[in-house]
């Protein structure tokens, strides 16, 4: 589904991401950890499309079709989805409409009939139930006022309606509270299947408890470094990442 | 001294006009065109020295020879306004070039005591309430175009509702300018005095309309008077021709316990001013004072509010909003007074302004005069482009760049048109603002 041969990326000015390889297929789970510093998150931007990061050298091709040649709503359409790891706040716009829009986009885009409002609430109440997503949160302003947990709840709840062929979950753990941890790690879970890959990107091994990865990759310095199964998560949590970024300057070599 | 002259020289078609101002009528009247007359001809135009008109220049009306109106027959039928005509306006009243036309006015069936009509006739049916109330808040001792205004009015609307009455129905004023095939542009000097009794209860909406694309002049005063515990809800609708000028100046005076709100929408104009001073003369008065405008091209928008909280326990609130493109220009001058007495004060003001290109400006000024001690002030600006990360996220959704940024620029004017409570208007100022937008960011994408 997701191929990523070579993918080099600047911010800012600065070189993050020193040539990434990695591949995912339809039905996997896999998880990108890493210390501060060391790319994830510039991986998970650069693939949704965001403006501030300058890919300089690589291919990344996304059901065969080039990602890297898309603009960011392009993608989005086609089915890539980022969670932010800070959701922004847009006033006045209101959370309903917007998901009702970027849903219409998307499947206008897939050439399927537009859902009227009927409909669509009618899927909202579905799907909200799920991530414990209330009525006021519906009818508020994106993300205006929201908490740190609701933010990222909203964040999975658009996942849950937009159904992508690829989601990558930026950071979604952080500043969640274990309930709130757990409830967006059920909705993920939900959305679980042969169909879909997911790419979690976290700092910490503790989501991973509850989003068990088929694969875990460590980015040190802009490369993977190492990767492996489910177990390396757990490896990484005890020894933590010092020991794999001394041990990253052989393997980059 | 060659200055002088020329100044002097721009003046004399205006001062000629004064001396051909309407005569007739009682002799209160005809002294307060009088002063408002010797005042003009004291003062002469503003310039950008003048602190209060620093970003406006407005030597462009001054150099221009403007024909006033009042005595000429009037041609304007009821398919040309119906565009402007909102359709729960039960009662209108209908003022082309400065004149009051019966014919097109619609006041029956108003509740006893109600009076919606022209101001003129108002002067001889209503004398006690004209005379006591017409000219007791329109400063034409330091303003000039109200001193203009004040010499050369003929006629425009006058709105009394007695005490206790509750009138349902909005009341429309509309000022109209239609264009003049044959003896050049036109300047009107229109008038609104607003009466609202004690525990009153009323909608008003002033609108201000032209033939698009004609040169003219409209130079509006309006004076609204809130009575103890009313309840004024007011909406100014600015949608002058873009080759037009529009001066108007609205001064409220808040008695106790009252409420007044002013919404203002400026979408038309080539060089614009809006003046709304509110005085809260009552204890418990409040005031709100919204604004929304949208300019492009080379156009300018000046709003000055001042709101005078003279009494304690008086809040207000204040939202202006703006939108400009092109060159346009804006200014924002937000006064807020708080007297010695006027302990308890909550004020709370905001202006916000979104450029949409490189090229507009706005000159944005909060100036608070504060005398009280125990008072609660709150002032913020906020100018900028679209947000990049508010668009980022919405394409990350799978919006397009340009779904994206109409629905942030129309979140952003919503935030204002929403508190409009005459749905009829909300629409239609809904539907007119997109419309500019849609053909401002067309310019713009096409650039």
């Amino acid at each position: 589904m997701l191929d990523i041969k070579n993918l080099q990326v600047k911010a800012e000015g600065k070189q993050i991401l020193k040539g990434i390889d990695l591949h995912v297929d339809a039905g996997e789970v896999h998880a990108i950890m890493g210390p501060n510093g060391s790319g994830k998150s510039t991986l998970a931007r650069a693939l949704s499309g965001h403006p501030e990061y300058e890919v300089t050298a690589g291919v990344v091709s996304f059901e065969g079709k080039d990602l890297l040649d898309m603009d960011p709503d392009e993608r989005a359409r086609e089915g890539v989805f980022m969670a932010f790891q800070y959701p922004v706040e847009i006033a006045g716009v209101n959370n309903a409409y917007f998901l009702k829009a970027a849903l219409n986009a998307k499947r206008k885009h897939h050439g399927q009939p537009e859902l009227d409002a009927m409909e669509f609430m009618q899927l909202i109440k579905e799907k909200s139930a799920l991530l414990d997503i209330d009525q006021s949160m519906l009818s508020r302003a994106v993300n205006e006022g929201f908490s740190g947990g609701e933010k990222k709840r909203n964040e999975i709840f658009q996942m849950a309606l937009l159904e992508p062929k690829l989601a990558i979950l930026d950071e979604t753990d952080s500043g969640l509270d274990i309930d709130a941890l757990k409830l967006v790690a059920s909705g993920v879970n939900a959305m679980r299947g042969p169909e879909r890959a997911i790419i979690v990107v976290t700092h910490y091994q503790r989501l991973l408890d509850y989003i068990v990865p088929d694969y875990v990759h460590v980015l040190s310095g802009g490369r993977i470094v190492k990767s492996g199964g489910k177990e390396l998560a757990l490896e990484l949590e005890k020894k933590g990442y010092g020991w794999i970024e001394t041990g990253a300057q052989p393997v980059g070599a | 001294m060659s200055a002088m002259t020329q100044v002097a020289e721009k003046l004399q078609p205006w001062l000629a006009a004064i001396d051909q101002r309407p005569q007739g009528g009682p002799r209160w009247l005809q002294d307060l065109r009088d002063r408002g007359a010797a005042r003009f001809s004291a003062l002469g135009f503003p310039t950008v020295r003048d602190e209060e008109w620093r970003f406006t220049n407005v030597a462009p009306i001054a150099a221009a020879e403007f024909r006033p109106t009042g005595g000429d027959a009037v041609h304007a039928t009821e398919d040309e306004l119906s565009g402007y005509l909102y359709s729960d306006a039960a009662h209108r009243i209908v003022i082309v070039n400065g004149r009051f036309v019966p014919e097109l006015s619609r006041v029956q069936g108003l509740k006893p005591g109600v009076r919606v009509g022209s101001l003129a006739a108002a002067v001889t049916d209503q004398a006690d309430v004209v005379q006591r109330y017409l000219g007791q808040l329109a400063d034409f001792g330091t303003k000039a175009f109200t001193a203009l205004n004040t010499a050369l009015a003929s006629d425009g609307a006058f709105v009394y509702i007695p005490d206790g009455l509750v009138v349902d129905q909005p009341l429309h004023l509309l000022f109209v300018t239609t264009a003049s095939a044959t003896s050049g542009p036109i300047m009107s000097n229109v008038r609104a005095l607003i009466v609202a009794g004690d525990r009153s209860q009323s909608r008003i909406v002033e609108t201000y309309v032209g033939p698009q694309g004609s040169a003219y002049f409209t130079n509006a005063v309006t004076e609204v008077f809130v009575g103890e515990g009313a309840v004024v809800d007011h909406y100014k609708v600015q949608q002058e021709s873009l080759a037009a000028f529009h001066i108007a100046s609205m001064q409220v005076h808040a008695a106790r316990s009252s409420n007044f709100s002013s919404h203002s929408f400026s979408l038309g104009g080539k060089i614009v001013r809006n003046d709304v001073s509110a005085l809260l003369d009552g204890e418990g008065a409040e005031c709100t004072l919204n604004g929304l405008y949208l300019a492009d091209g080379d156009r300018l928008v000046d709003n000055h509010t001042a709101i005078d909280h003279a009494k304690a326990h008086c809040p207000s609130h204040e939202i202006y909003k703006g939108i400009l493109g092109g060159k346009a220009r804006a200014v924002f001058n937000g006064k807020i007074i708080v007297r010695q007495d006027a302990q308890k004060t909550d004020a709370k003001q905001t202006n916000r302004a979104l450029l949409l290109s490189d090229n507009a400006s706005i000159n944005t000024k909060p100036q608070l005069e504060i005398f009280a001690d125990d008072v609660k002030c709150t002032h913020g600006a906020a100018i900028g482009q679209l947000d990049e990360d508010a668009i980022f996220y919405l394409r990350a959704r799978g919006l397009t760049y340009f779904e994206a940024r109409d629905m942030l620029i129309h979140a952003f004017a919503g935030d204002i048109l929403d508190r409009v409570k005459v749905e009829p208007l909300r629409l239609a100022l809904e539907v007119e603002l997109y419309a500019q937008l849609a053909k401002d960011l067309a310019e713009i994408d096409a650039a």
